[in-house]
């Protein structure tokens, strides 16, 4: 008997996932669009619908984005985990001598970078639209960042509860909303100090700190909610 | 000697109905069991409970002599799961689905146009797996069989959507896998033949 797990290590798993997701991001781009078209159309109506009046969109503008952001996200948690749900991969990937919670991370990371990261990346065209200056739209990258990794690892949690349910996607975005405040309280105010000219360091360290909460936590209770999703 | 996998006392419910209760096997190296029984009578479930995908209500199920729950991912290395969603990417070919299920377990060898070849479906071929035709998909699970370095195969209904050469592939598969050594639990509702020692449990 020997006495040696064979699998191929941790990193060759981690870097397997994260490249086929990536690589079926690529392929079907429309699940990862439409959440930043979204987004992008919602926060770009606003300034449309309310007028040119700078100091009214100085106000709003934060607040209207990290919404948008926060709805973009939840749009696009649906499609974490229900593809390998339905065409079984996910059962491969319970099954495999790869430690699911690491697997879990590694989905969610791909996640992340298809649809988290390119909403941070346009964020600064649409601060433009709300007539921000360069310092605010600063800080509003630097909050969206680790803003928008804590949404997709506390909705993993939730995408992986409901993922065997038939219409799970309002039960997802209520079982996260709770969970989703503190990022957009304290995203879409830390953001609004910024434009008043005020300290924005502790907002940051708190996004910060609520980013690896989430990161340390939420890979474990995804894989928890996985296998009894798969019952 | 121990056997390799072995199930004691196994019992399920499943909401009021008790599925199967104290039910019993042991096998050896290259011995297969052979569960039978009609639609809805809980061979997947047992199969599923034997994977470790849902808890069984009572019983364990031991692999080389050890509890599977103390050490789940010793089990899972040595275990190859074959069913009825394959859990391939559509939109990937046959090649990279395998490039990413080697990232997952081991290995034989990552001569996947010779396992694609060996099932029948031709290798190198650029189209996705998804306009394959479900027989051939059900193929190319079974390269993914051939590949993985797992002594313990676990078929769910492994002739579905098979020809006559495939099901005959299947049985020669099954059967050169159990001559190397290695053991094969397969649920079907279909009696096949297969020339190694089998235990029977009849749902």
């Amino acid at each position: 008997m020997d006495t040696e797990i064979r699998f191929p290590g941790l990193l060759r798993g981690v870097s397997a996932v994260i490249h086929r997701d990536l690589l079926l991001a690529w392929k079907r781009p429309g699940d990862v669009l439409n959440p930043l078209f979204f987004f992008a159309m919602v926060s770009s109506l606003f300034p449309l619908a309310i007028g040119p009046n700078a100091e009214q969109l100085q106000i709003i503008g934060p607040g209207v984005t990290w919404v948008a952001a926060l709805l973009a996200s939840l749009l696009a948690l649906n499609s974490l985990f229900l593809n390998d749900f339905e065409d079984g991969s996910l059962e491969q990937l319970i099954l495999s001598p790869q430690p699911l919670p690491l697997m879990v991370l590694a989905k969610t990371a791909a996640h992340w970078l298809a649809t988290g990261l390119p909403l941070v990346l346009v964020s600064p065209i649409i601060a433009l639209s709300y007539q921000l200056q360069p310092e605010v739209i600063r800080i509003m990258v630097i909050t969206l960042l680790p803003g928008t990794i804590s949404l997709s690892l506390l909705g993993s949690i939730g995408a992986a509860l409901t993922v065997g349910l038939s219409r799970g996607n309002a039960l997802l975005s209520l079982l996260i909303l709770p969970l989703a405040m503190p990022v957009l309280i304290f995203g879409a105010r830390t953001v609004s100090l910024a434009a008043t000219g005020e300290a924005t360091a502790g907002g940051i360290y708190f996004l910060a700190g609520y980013c690896m909460l989430a990161l340390t936590l939420a890979p474990f209770a995804t894989a928890a909610a996985i296998r009894i999703s798969n019952e | 000697m121990t056997e390799l996998l072995s199930g004691k006392d196994l019992t399920l419910i499943r909401g009021d109905r008790c599925l199967f209760q104290g039910l019993e096997f042991a096998l050896d190296s290259g011995e297969l069991l052979f569960v039978e029984g009609v639609n809805g009578s809980g061979k997947t479930s047992l199969l599923r409970s034997i994977a470790g995908l849902l808890d069984f209500d009572c019983g364990l199920i031991q692999w080389q002599g050890l509890d599977v729950g103390k050490d789940p991912q010793r089990f899972r290395a040595s275990l190859a799961w074959f069913a009825h969603r394959i859990g391939f990417k559509g939109d990937l070919t046959a090649a990279q689905n395998l490039d990413f299920e080697s990232g997952l377990r081991s290995f034989r060898s990552d001569d996947f146009d010779a396992a694609l070849d060996r099932v029948g479906v031709s290798a190198g071929s650029a189209l996705p797996v998804r306009s394959l035709s479900a027989g051939q998909q059900r193929r190319v699970g079974l390269a993914r069989l051939i590949l993985a370095d797992a002594p313990l195969w676990l078929m769910d209904e492994p002739f579905t959507n098979l020809d006559k050469d495939g099901q005959a592939l299947v049985r020669q598969l099954v059967n050169e896998h159990l001559a190397a050594g290695g053991v094969c639990a397969m649920a079907s509702h279909q009696t096949v033949s297969i020339d190694a020692p089998t235990q029977r449990i009849v749902l």
